[in-house]
């Protein structure tokens, strides 16, 4: 059988290789470039700052859409950090290695594999109709924070595992309870992971959409209560984009959407390299 | 209050909080079954599953077509994002210079954050008259498997390139002690010691490709055929979910239901099927 000499072969791999890179990269790159190219000269002040106008002309702004956006993050950081800090210091702290643990852990590794749309019919089937919340800012809050709960836990239990230690065993020595360990010593020092937890988790709600289609309502106007309708940035593109057509103004809210994440992604790293040298320490 | 009773209280609090995401989990599983269990009693479970009509006017329910496309587009997207993805991954992990990777890997990084819609609309915008060009009317199993693969790739290689770059230096130093070329090196040591990596890496991007929802409705068509070629529009088990639970009541309601307990047991199977085959990697690999 014919074989060809490893450095012929080592030259086609690595040809694949750069290849499949270059390749991977323009993808990726288009995505990106695409959008900004054709969402960022739509993009102004007036854009920012006007409401959409009704109907299906996809005219106006998308202030309205702004305000909902953060409105519904807003509530569900309000919800979702609580519990999800209090979870992962029972996990990191409190938790034995028993079989109750396990069981909880399983919960967490299986929630974050569930897909979006299951907990918009859960969500639709809990809160929107079985408790009477209709398609609303709260509806689709608590739906989400279903969903981030695994995130949150797990990135901030990273944090506090991060802790040394040696810090740990300071304050118990001092004849501190386990509670104020956690509250006057682990809160505090392990904060920016915390920090950076809570920002990750607010992307991800930008992000989504499936979930909120479903409990949101899409309601364009200004929310005015938690119980009206809601619609994001997200699924602001998703409308104009398949009912509206108005594809100038998707791609500057999609443009919108980009540097919102590109800011959180920096916010994100640059914390995160903060809480390590401030971990690290003087070496 | 004595600071010994809070720190009991506090004790309890924790352990609820902590309770809560497994308590979530229940709820999903009891809410989707009590609303989509009577669907599979009313219908028949095989006539739901594979029956070839879904006509909620008329009372008919099949998702054997949804089934089918939602299998299409997962398979299509992963044959096209893991050579591509492990290509890359093994730049990233172990040809680029420095340099590079300090640039590109942000950009990867980044990718896995944009959000889905973003990747429908480009895909819209510039995949759809680009496959019209080729035949059907551009709403297509193949639009959607290259969207779905943009999703997925960011996955694949953030994962699989950390796990290339966790394999021991000593491995790759010995295997180039020993004369072989830097290809051989790569192929024979370095991605079989990340096997197990790789596979969570797929593992992974194939349940964002079945759970992906907004973007495979803007791009996919939602017809509800059996797709013969790749050019055919399909609908997909979350599309056929999204686009109509909001309008649904009645058995079409819990007919939506049974399509997510299908749904939840697809991503179940594939699951167990992928920690299956890649324990034994990780085995193979600690015996070595």
């Amino acid at each position: 059988m014919f074989r060809p000499l490893p450095k012929t072969t080592q030259r086609l791999a690595m040809f694949f290789i750069w290849g499949g890179g270059v390749i991977t990269v323009l993808i990726l790159m288009v995505v990106i470039g695409y959008v900004l190219v054709q969402g960022l000269p739509g993009l102004s002040l007036d854009f920012l700052t006007t409401p959409p106008q009704g109907g299906l002309s996809g005219e106006g702004g998308i202030s309205t859409i702004i305000v909902s956006t953060i409105y519904l993050v807003a509530v569900t950081v309000v919800i979702l950090v609580p519990i999800g800090f209090f979870a992962s210091v029972y996990l990191a702290e409190y938790a034995r290695d028993n079989r109750l643990t396990h069981l909880i852990r399983y919960g967490v590794e299986v929630l974050a594999g569930v897909p979006s749309i299951i907990f918009g019919l859960f969500g639709f089937a809990l809160f929107v109709t079985a408790l009477h919340f209709n398609f609303s800012i709260l509806s689709g809050a608590l739906t989400l924070v279903c969903l981030l709960l695994p995130t949150m836990i797990r990135t901030t239990e990273e944090a506090i595992r991060a802790v040394p230690y040696s810090y740990r065993e300071a304050v118990l020595a001092m004849g501190a309870t386990k509670w104020q360990l956690v509250w006057r010593m682990l809160l505090p020092v392990a904060l920016p992971g915390i920090v950076t937890a809570i920002i990750l988790c607010i992307g991800r709600a930008i992000e989504e959409t499936a979930c909120l289609y479903v409990t949101l309502g899409g309601s364009p106007a200004m929310p005015t209560s938690l119980l009206s309708g809601g619609r994001t940035l997200s699924l602001h593109v998703f409308y104009l984009a398949m009912e509206t057509r108005a594809f100038d103004k998707a791609m500057a809210t999609g443009a919108v959407l980009i540097i919102t994440i590109i800011v959180i992604n920096f916010l994100t790293n640059w914390l995160s390299s903060r809480f390590q040298a401030r971990l690290g320490g003087r070496k | 209050m004595s600071r010994y009773f809070t720190d009991r209280l506090a004790r309890n609090v924790v352990f609820i909080c902590a309770t809560v995401s497994f308590v979530i989990l229940l709820a999903i599983a009891v809410f989707i079954f009590k609303e989509g269990l009577p669907a599979f009693k009313e219908i028949g479970f095989i006539n739901f599953i594979f029956g070839m009509v879904w006509r909620p006017g008329q009372e008919q329910y099949g998702i054997f077509t949804m089934i089918v496309g939602s299998i299409a587009v997962t398979a299509g997207s992963l044959i096209l994002a893991i050579p591509l993805g492990i290509a890359c991954a093994i730049l990233l992990a172990d040809v680029a210079p420095f340099k590079l990777r300090r640039f590109l890997r942000p950009l990867v990084e980044l990718l896995v954050g944009i959000p889905s819609v973003v990747y429908g609309l480009v895909g819209l915008v510039l995949l759809v008259p680009a496959v019209r060009e080729i035949g059907g009317n551009g709403f297509s199993i193949a639009t959607a498997s290259i969207v779905l693969m943009a999703m997925v790739l960011p996955t694949i290689i953030s994962i699989s390139e950390d796990s290339i770059r966790a394999v021991p230096m000593s491995y790759k130093e010995g295997a180039l002690a020993m004369g072989a070329t830097h290809w051989q090196t790569i192929w024979r040591v370095l991605l079989p010691a990340a096997r197990s990596g790789i596979g969570t890496s797929i593992v992974l991007g194939m349940g964002r490709a079945v759970g992906e929802t907004m973007a495979m409705i803007m791009v996919i068509g939602n017809a509800i055929i059996l797709p013969k070629t790749p050019l055919d529009p399909a609908r997909t088990l979350t599309g056929n979910i999204a686009v109509e639970i909001n309008y649904a009541s009645g058995l079409h309601e819990n007919a939506l239901f049974a399509t997510g307990i299908v749904l939840f047991i697809f991503i179940v199977i594939l699951n167990s099927i992928a920690v299956i085959l890649f324990k034994r990697g990780t085995h193979v690999q600690t015996v070595t």
